[in-house]
């Protein structure tokens, strides 16, 4: 890709958001995250909190506005084409999901629509490496990229009220994990026992923006012996480093 | 710690401080003080720091039971006040001793009241604040029964102060709004009814989003999902016009046509569904 100077603009009065068109892939993620921790280090002087989102990068200031004028300008003057992709040293990890029926609630419906033995589709759904793009919609939701397209399938016409903590589901070329019990429109295929999200912990998600996740079929009961693991504060995440 | 105790908790009353401004790249909504103007104002009445936790009252008051003495504030929306059978008046502080209860009546004016207290509310922090959000905090409002600490009063330094705050039309029409990221790429016909027409707020509306009734015609598609803040006022494919609020998710995939200033946000919160409001556009 040919990195390129973003649009900037004020978001309200304590907002800076930075918008690029480039493609959205696991490269320019990387690029960007690169380019999140420069203005950090180099531009930004005043108390931020930065989120990236696919292709754009949001800068909250904390404190009044005064900063945020004296920031743009210094924005504006970054050259952003000599802004390089660091090794962010970011982790691959490795999560369980039990894709029996108890569970994969809409299986049988992908099944049908997409044509594909429920093998096939366990087979499809644990082969890629996923890229974390950001969190949103939910507390620890994780945006996925990388889903292989015959798993494509839309929302349910009517959402549920309610699906289970970890329920694994697909929407559109979307996969994704509910880290908490919550009214979802996803197809559900599985449940991941793995705790995505602990407002209690400093750091309440294990995962950030430029990790990888693949995952990896278990059994009901294998399931349930990691949601044990969990309770007692005995499970370790499988991680590899990229 | 000393305690008020929840008698009646009101339509939905929640303890609320400045939000959590650090935990955005965990999903986690901002949340806060719907009109930071008036909760604002309540803690400086009573010489508090700015983000001490208050509680955010919508419509319908609680009923609050103190069980050691304090100095209260109120602010914002007007309700009819009492102190056992004492009507009391907004924007002022207050003394309460062991075994006062404070009741809210009818709304007057506005939509949401902030009720403060000598060093604010001290239930736990998470994620590096107070303020209540289903998923982060126990609950996501305060509910009969609820005992809520504060450490109580020793002086009665500050009673019957008042702060003269500079009119800000809080309670006006206009609603102060920039234009949003996507601004540029609606219709001229749509940026002139953004610009000029009448919106009602919705019955739907809360803490997450406020929704208005008048449809917009929509030329644009979705957009790459993109960062959004309180104050972003997104306009659906279905032609729906949506302001998001302080509970919003940190990511959203409508064109972002608007964003409101900070006075703007506080402003429409002090709207009730079926009232009307005009968006006062500052050209960036």
């Amino acid at each position: 890709m040919i990195p390129q100077k973003p649009k900037i603009s004020r978001l309200g009065e304590r907002a800076v958001l930075l918008q690029w068109d480039f493609a959205i892939n696991p490269e320019n993620l990387n690029w960007l995250i690169s380019v999140k921790d420069f203005l950090l280090q180099n531009v930004i002087e005043s108390k931020v909190e930065v989120i990236n989102a696919y292709n754009s990068l949001l800068i909250n200031y904390v404190l009044g506005i005064d900063s945020v004028y004296d920031d743009l300008e210094r924005l504006q003057a970054v050259d952003f084409a000599n802004i390089s992709t660091t090794d962010l040293q970011r982790e691959t990890y490795r999560l369980p999901v039990c894709y029996d029926a108890e569970f994969g609630l809409d299986l049988e419906e992908l099944s049908t629509t997409n044509k594909l033995k429920i093998s096939e589709i366990i087979e499809l759904h644990t082969r890629p490496i996923y890229t974390v793009y950001f969190m949103g919609f939910l507390p620890g939701f994780l945006y996925l990229g990388g889903m292989d397209e015959r798993l494509r399938i839309s929302r349910k016409k009517s959402p549920r009220q309610s699906v289970a903590k970890g329920a694994v589901g697909i929407a559109e070329n979307q996969t994704g994990i509910y880290p908490n019990s919550s009214p979802a429109g996803w197809q559900i295929i599985g449940n991941c026992p793995v705790e995505l999200f602990n407002p209690q912990l400093e750091i309440p998600c294990p995962f950030q923006a430029g990790d990888q996740i693949q995952f990896y079929a278990v059994s009901k009961a294998e399931h349930q012996e990691v949601q044990e693991q969990i309770k007692s504060g005995n499970f370790q995440l499988k991680t590899e480093k990229r | 710690m000393s305690e008020v105790e929840v008698l009646k908790p009101g339509l939905y009353t929640s303890i609320q401080d400045l939000g959590r401004m650090q935990s955005a790249v965990y999903g986690v909504p901002r949340s806060g003080v719907m009109d930071s103007l008036a909760a604002r104002k309540a803690n400086l009445l009573l010489n508090n720091p700015p983000d001490a936790a208050v509680l955010e009252i919508t419509m319908t008051g609680p009923q609050l039971h103190f069980h050691a003495d304090a100095q209260i504030a109120v602010c914002g929306a007007t309700f009819e006040l009492k102190l056992n059978d004492r009507p009391l008046e907004g924007s002022k502080v207050y003394s309460c001793v062991t075994g006062d209860v404070l009741t809210f009546g009818g709304l007057k004016r506005g939509f949401r009241a902030y009720l403060a207290i000598n060093g604010g509310f001290r239930s736990p922090e998470i994620l590096h604040s107070r303020s209540q959000y289903p998923g982060i905090t126990p609950k996501s409002r305060i509910e009969k029964g609820d005992r809520l600490p504060f450490t109580a009063a020793t002086t009665e330094k500050n009673s019957g102060a008042r702060v003269q705050f500079p009119e800000t039309g809080i309670y006006k029409n206009n609603i102060e709004a920039f234009p949003g990221p996507e601004w540029d790429l609606l219709d001229v016909s749509v940026r002139e009814q953004l610009a000029d027409g009448s919106f009602t707020l919705l019955p739907t509306s809360n803490r997450m989003a406020i929704g208005f009734k008048e449809a917009v015609a929509n030329n644009l598609k979705g957009i790459t999902t993109g960062p959004v803040i309180p104050g972003t006022v997104q306009l659906t494919p279905g032609g729906n016009l949506i302001a998001l609020m302080r509970d919003c998710q940190v990511t959203g995939g409508y064109p972002r046509v608007l964003q409101l200033s900070e006075l703007g946000i506080c402003t429409l919160a002090q709207k009730r569904p079926g009232e009307g409001i005009q968006f006062s556009l500052a050209i960036a």
